[in-house]
């Protein structure tokens, strides 16, 4: 039996379609990713298999009981499912109690200060608690969401883009904290991202959604080792790029993915395949540096995106490249549009499918 | 020369208090019930409703809303006028034999005080942000207890609009006046001796009552100040 299981789920809003016939199923244990472009509908899917909102058609079964059954029965559904969003909301009070609300909503008054520790500590937040939320830096915020989310024990972990606008640290930090929560706790977990390569470095199961149809499904190295037009069209965001590889010595590969680009990365593929650089894993400099990394390209800043922990630019370098830094590094750097810079990075950031 | 009557108010105001002058303690005594009453009446009554405007839709919400902002500066003399109509003995309300009694005096200030509360309420309520609810539901809460944790969130709000619902309360003189009638010892307060003693030519003890009416003042706006910041470190 799935953990949970949709049927012909339809929501529609005034006039507007945003999911149209959805059918998954999602075991017990899996890590199921649901990718797509913004505006595909992976908000309003979460938002229907977290019970907030009802399905306009179609059905939801958790753990084969149909949801659409009377408010207090939802409810004690809901109880068991938890949710981050995208942009992290905090109580107006200290991080103690707000991973602590969850519990005591639920009546629960055993050991609360251990089990808001237990949380702390499964987010990298330990001695926290005092702290007030609305003081958290973005990274902090969705972690203590995450604290949250977890304190109570959720069977089913939901996930809505919780990296995007984030630095490249608390990025990697809240993948590996969700990694272990899928493989250690054990918690099933659905996670909404229009990041391909995080798709593919976490999930086992991939769901491709299109204007609120499901696209594909299945086996995350299935979906992704061929990936559609459709699957490229909104990657080139994350920096994906088809091309030919040509193996060379030490399990490394040449890929030429034209405009005279070459990357090196760390496969003993060849042929055609796609590469995806995480944009977090270039170094950006505005001096050529010497270093480990085996890839190095020059370029121009197109565009510059403040996101709410980091600075995501648009770099030029014959073909678009997206990087993200941090605030900081953004100005040590002093740049600018046009501002000429290098990108760095290794053979072994570049994933290869 | 202009000065004279505000240093004289000064020691004067300072020496009733000290001297404990029991005339002028049962001013402050029943200007602290009559307003204190009306506000706490006027909470309780107007944050409920203040809330469940703020959290639900329905037709005529707008309407309701730009009556409770005009109720909001309603000048005291007209609701003075309106509950002496409403008391006097030829008024609907006659036969309780209100007029002239703190109970008069504080059904006119509820009046005044309650769509302050009302209104700030909705618009503190109303500016929470949207996604509390959603955080709130789906980490498990009740329809009640997404209420009390939105209610939480607006807590300045709510304390400025009881702030503002007693600054009106204790300083209006218009309407204690008409249905007080000012009588000594009985519905006399600060703010009609004030324009008792101002009528009299006792500019220094009308100075006094205004500043022991200030002092009042400050320190019961001390107290919920205090109780607005408690908890926020920000």
């Amino acid at each position: 039996m799935a953990l949970i299981e949709t049927e012909d789920l339809t929501k529609t809003y005034a006039e507007t379609v945003a999911l149209r016939n959805v059918s998954v199923r999602i075991e017990e244990g899996d890590f199921f990713a649901v990718v797509g472009p913004s505006g595909a509908g992976k908000t309003t899917l979460l938002h229907l298999l977290d019970l907030l909102e009802e399905p306009s058609n179609g059905r939801i079964l958790f753990s084969g009981i149909d949801t659409a059954s009377p408010d207090q029965d939802r409810l004690t559904l809901r109880r068991q499912i938890g949710i981050v969003f995208q942009r992290s909301i905090m109580f107006n009070t200290s991080v103690y109690d707000n991973v602590a609300y969850p519990l005591r909503i639920r009546g629960i008054k055993n050991d609360i200060d251990g089990r808001v520790d237990e949380a702390l500590e499964l987010v990298g937040l330990e001695g926290f608690e005092r702290r007030h939320a609305l003081t958290l830096s973005g990274g902090e915020a969705q972690r203590v969401s995450l604290a949250q989310a977890m304190v109570f024990q959720p069977r089913l972990l939901l996930l809505d883009e919780p990296t995007a606008n984030l630095d490249p640290r608390n990025v990697s930090i809240i993948e590996s904290i969700v990694s272990k929560i899928n493989h250690q706790e054990q918690v099933t977990v659905v996670m909404a991202t229009h990041n391909i390569a995080q798709a593919e470095q976490l999930a086992s199961k991939v769901a491709v959604l299109r204007e609120g149809v499901l696209a594909e499904v299945g086996d995350a190295s299935e979906v992704l080792r061929k990936p559609s037009e459709l699957l490229m069209s909104f990657a080139a965001s994350v920096n994906a790029y088809s091309g030919e590889a040509h193996p060379l010595d030490d399990g490394l590969a040449l890929i030429d993915i034209g405009d005279n680009i070459r990357i090196e990365a760390a496969t003993r593929k060849k042929g055609k395949v796609t590469v995806f650089i995480r944009p977090e894993e270039i170094i950006l400099s505005t001096v050529p540096i010497k270093s480990s990394a085996r890839n190095t390209l020059k370029g121009k800043v197109t565009g510059i995106t403040d996101l709410t922990d980091g600075v995501q630019l648009k770099v030029d370098a014959e073909r678009e490249f997206t990087v993200i830094i941090t605030k900081k590094s953004f100005n040590d750097l002093r740049l600018n549009l046009e501002s000429e810079v290098h990108l760095n990075f290794k053979a072994t950031s570049v994933r290869v499918i | 020369m202009q000065f004279d009557p505000i240093l004289e108010g000064l020691i004067r105001a300072f020496w009733l208090l000290v001297t404990l002058d029991p005339e002028v303690y049962s001013i402050m005594f029943l200007t602290l019930r009559v307003s204190g009453i009306a506000v706490i009446l006027a909470t309780v009554v107007g944050i409920p409703l203040g809330a469940a405007v703020a959290l639900r839709d329905f037709f005529g919400k707008r309407s309701l809303m730009s009556l409770v902002n005009t109720l909001m500066g309603l000048p005291p003399v007209v609701v003075g006028l309106f509950v002496y109509l409403l008391l006097s003995a030829s008024g609907p309300l006659g036969p309780l034999q209100l007029l002239y009694t703190p109970t008069a005096m504080i059904i006119a200030q509820l009046i005044i005080a309650a769509p302050i509360v009302v209104g700030v309420t909705v618009s503190a309520v109303g500016s929470v942000d949207k996604a509390i609810r959603d955080k709130a539901l789906s980490l498990g809460a009740t329809r009640l207890q997404l209420t009390l944790t939105i209610l939480r969130e607006a807590k300045t709000g709510i304390v400025t609009s009881v702030i503002l619902a007693f600054g009106a309360a204790i300083s209006e003189v218009g309407a204690v006046m008409i249905v007080g009638g000012n009588i000594r010892w009985a519905t006399r307060v600060l703010t009609t001796a004030i324009v008792f003693e101002t009528e009299l030519g006792e500019f220094s003890v009308a100075i006094a009552l205004g500043i022991i009416l200030l002092l009042m003042a400050f320190i019961i706006n001390w107290i919920l100040t205090r109780m607005q910041w408690s908890g926020l470190r920000r």
